[in-house]
């Protein structure tokens, strides 16, 4: 299968502190993978090291076909991240706001509107100031341009944060509707029942480094999965 | 890169614009240095004629430092700074859309601090041509330094104080060779004030090379 991230041993340094410390592994496309970990483990720096925000000073780490340590730029249009902030300029519009990213992105800015409509930002909120909305209409706006540019690879960092119920139902369908569509998605999540029902993968970090990667649990009543400990790097089947 | 720079231009005036910083604090803060001179030297009304260039352009500089804090500020907040990061924008394009937006906010101010002059020191105009074009050219050179330095302060902390510090003794040439250009457009001095205006140009040339030059490497290291 198609392997779109690749890191062996990969090494990541903030400061002299080694926020991923000898990293393996493999996501294929159109994999759904859940991280998984206490915090600090590395899940964030991980994320962040797939959109080239992290330099990667040692191993080998590739995403599309791009190598991180020569270049980390050159990802960045390929990829988008969601993390804990929003990304988002306070005073202007979330119009504004994603009409500015797709044009960023040489992507057309009518794609913005039906974008923020998925999402719920609609009527006098399209032309709100950021600022002004809430913590769960800044997340949706948020997620809003990840919807537009639709990236090869979605960054999610704790995604369902801020959003009540039903958002995070839409969410799910989001997340789903992108691996179907080809899309990769990688998420960071302690949300660990909800994001665990969309991943095909759950790769658990400990102290910068990849502890194991295993398919998610079957739900009850289901055949029994393979749900073995696997190495570090080792590539799962996709579970359907 | 010119469309990059467009893009951003474009999106930090239309921040000031719904935000109103510039025109509700930076303008009224330099028309306020500018009045606190006149009121320093209000005694002597012949040396406030004489001294209206050099205590416009030390207002215009001051004003030009929170222009740039802000310009940096709005880059600051919420992960603004990495989106900018991943949306593959050129970075001089974006050194270069940072600079025009700025450069356009100090004109405006200059326009409202030059009406303040008139009014408040009594300055007569002498060579028009001379006064706009190294306004121009000066706004310029400080918002081209202000950007480089704004963006080396931006990743530091206590990035408030460190920029002054940086860019004051940097900015020091243009305040001494636009006070030259407009005393001599204002008739307060014999000086050849186009001669002057050569080393506005070269300030300029050089600060705006650099920040294409080195303004990837300073977005992703500092």
């Amino acid at each position: 299968m198609d392997q779109v991230i690749r890191f062996r041993s990969a090494v990541a340094l903030a400061g002299r502190f080694p926020v991923l410390a000898g990293v393996d592994l493999d996501v294929a496309r159109g994999d759904v993978m859940l991280l998984r970990g206490a915090n600090g483990a590395g899940k964030t720096s991980l994320l962040r090291a797939c959109a080239g925000l992290v330099r990667v000073v040692a191993g080998e780490a590739s995403v599309l076909g791009h190598d991180l340590i020569q270049d980390q730029r050159a990802v960045r249009r390929q990829v988008g991240l969601v993390g804990h902030q929003t990304g988002l300029y306070q005073e202007m519009s979330p119009l504004d706001n994603l009409r500015f990213a797709l044009r960023a992105a040489r992507l057309g800015p009518d794609r913005a509107e039906p974008a923020l409509s998925t999402l719920g930002i609609t009527g006098r909120l399209l032309e709100a100031a950021v600022a002004d909305l809430s913590a769960g209409q800044r997340r949706r706006v948020a997620l809003s341009v990840l919807v537009a540019r639709d990236p090869e690879i979605w960054l999610l960092d704790e995604p369902h944060a801020g959003l009540d119920a039903e958002h995070r139902d839409l969410l799910d369908g989001l997340v789903l509707a992108a691996a179907a569509r080809g899309r990769t998605v990688v998420m960071a999540s302690h949300e660990a029942d909800r994001a665990a029902s969309l991943a095909r993968t759950i790769v658990t970090i400990a102290g910068g480094a990849v502890e194991s990667v295993t398919a998610p649990a079957p739900p009850p009543g289901a055949a029994g999965a393979d749900d073995r400990p696997r190495t570090a790097g080792e590539v799962v089947p996709v579970v359907a | 890169m010119w469309r990059d720079a467009l893009l951003v231009g474009g999106k930090d005036l239309r921040i000031e614009i719904r935000g109103r910083v510039a025109t509700m604090q930076v303008a009224p803060y330099a028309m306020l240095v500018l009045l606190l001179f006149g009121f320093a030297f209000d005694q002597d009304h012949n040396l406030l004629t004489q001294a209206a260039p050099g205590l416009f352009w030390v207002a215009v500089l001051l004003s030009s430092l929170l222009a740039v804090q802000r310009s940096f500020a709005i880059e600051a907040t919420d992960g603004t700074r990495d989106g900018l990061r991943l949306s593959g924008l050129d970075p001089a394009g974006i050194f270069l859309g940072k600079v025009a937006a700025v450069v356009i906010e100090l004109v405006a101010l200059e326009v409202l601090l030059g009406v303040g002059v008139v009014v408040l020191f009594g300055t007569r105009l002498h060579d028009p041509a001379l006064l706009v074009v190294s306004a121009l050219v000066a706004s310029v050179g400080l918002a081209a330094a202000g950007t480089v330095y704004g963006m080396i302060a931006s990743g530091v902390r206590g990035r408030e104080t460190l920029l002054p510090l940086l860019v004051l003794p940097v900015v020091a040439p243009v305040l001494l060779a636009a006070t030259q250009c407009w005393m001599a457009a204002l008739g307060s001095s014999t000086t050849d004030g186009w001669r002057w205006l050569s080393l506005l140009v070269a300030f300029g040339v050089i600060y705006l090379a650099l920040g294409v030059v080195s303004f990837s490497t300073l977005v992703e290291e500092t």
